[in-house]
């Protein structure tokens, strides 16, 4: 089992698997386009723009679970010096940034028509800037710091420090009177989102699961043969 | 039909909008992650190329390397 750990391993296998992501995502993403554009009803309240709903909730949610992922992968690497879960999390950061944003601006243009306006500083709104910023802390943290010990340090303290701003996001709604909607969708509870809806939001978030997915590995792949790269400037 | 699919009743404009700016996002990523692996696929072929015949063969005796240079994706 634990040669499956050998980066030789890892690469063979991190290295075959885009293509075949690449094409279930542009299998799956065909399907929720279709769904969420045309198959998909009208809402009584919001009209067709509750379509952007999926896209910016995809986003958001993605986003969110891969800033998790990688405070906890650097939490662990660091307590018990696991390299390859900083090349893990630094691999997965590129796609989590760029969802955040795809969350705020598409929310954005929701609001336009909704609130009557592109910007609001409301609570769900404000933190996920924050989270931008975390983001963008934890790529630049990476290109500034070039000793390994340093740069696993600083990342997991802006993970540290970020990773508290996600109950916010996620309780903001809640915890203040808001612009924005509370959840439609809870997994503990019955959700209120009617099953012609959940159907295309659930597959438009498999498509952008699987392009975090094919992402991930690129980036992976590119650190691995960066890292073997550095290796032959040593013979 | 078509004309309701580009309208949407008034809300075709900021619907269209997040669903490009959504797909320019993802292409724009792709591309440029695509890019930064190229640049050091190339960079590793360029390096492992240079390297005399003894140095090549320590440098290909790591499995890595072997995969490195026999499983370079075309993605």
């Amino acid at each position: 089992m634990f040669k499956y750990f050998e980066p030789s391993k890892i690469f063979s296998i991190t290295s075959k698997a885009p293509k075949y992501v690449l094409f279930l995502f542009i299998v799956i993403l065909s399907i929720g386009l279709t769904e969420a554009l045309i198959l998909s009803p009208e809402d009584y309240k919001q009209s067709h723009s509750v379509r952007i709903m999926y896209v910016h909730v995809p986003a958001a949610w993605i986003s969110l679970g891969i800033f998790s992922a990688i405070t906890f992968l650097s939490i662990v690497g660091y307590i018990f010096k696991i390299r390859n879960f900083f090349l893990i999390a630094k691999s997965l950061a590129p796609s989590g940034l760029v969802f955040n944003i795809i969350a705020l601006v598409t929310g954005s243009i929701w609001g336009k028509p909704t609130w009557g306006t592109w910007w609001a500083w409301d609570a769900r709104i404000t933190s996920m800037l924050i989270l931008v910023l975390f983001y963008i802390m934890y790529l630049i943290a990476w290109r500034i710091f070039e000793d390994n010990d340093k740069v696993f340090k600083v990342t997991s303290v802006i993970t540290i420090l970020g990773i508290i701003n996600v109950p916010i996001i996620k309780y903001s709604v809640d915890w203040w009177n808001t612009l924005h909607q509370p959840a439609s969708i809870n997994i503990l509870s019955k959700s209120s989102i009617h099953i012609s809806m959940l159907f295309p939001l659930l597959t438009m978030t498999a498509a952008f699961a699987l392009f975090s997915l094919l992402i991930f590995l690129m980036k992976y792949n590119t650190e691995l043969i960066k890292i073997k790269n550095k290796g032959l400037d040593r013979l | 039909m078509i004309e309701n699919l580009f309208f949407m009743n008034g809300y075709g404009l900021y619907v269209w909008s997040a669903f490009s700016f959504t797909l320019l996002s993802f292409l724009t990523l792709f591309l440029i992650i695509k890019i930064q692996y190229n640049k050091e696929k190339n960079k590793f072929i360029a390096k492992f190329g240079s390297l005399d015949t003894e140095r090549a063969a320590f440098a290909k005796s790591q499995s890595i390397n072997k995969e490195i240079l026999s499983n370079i994706s075309n993605i």
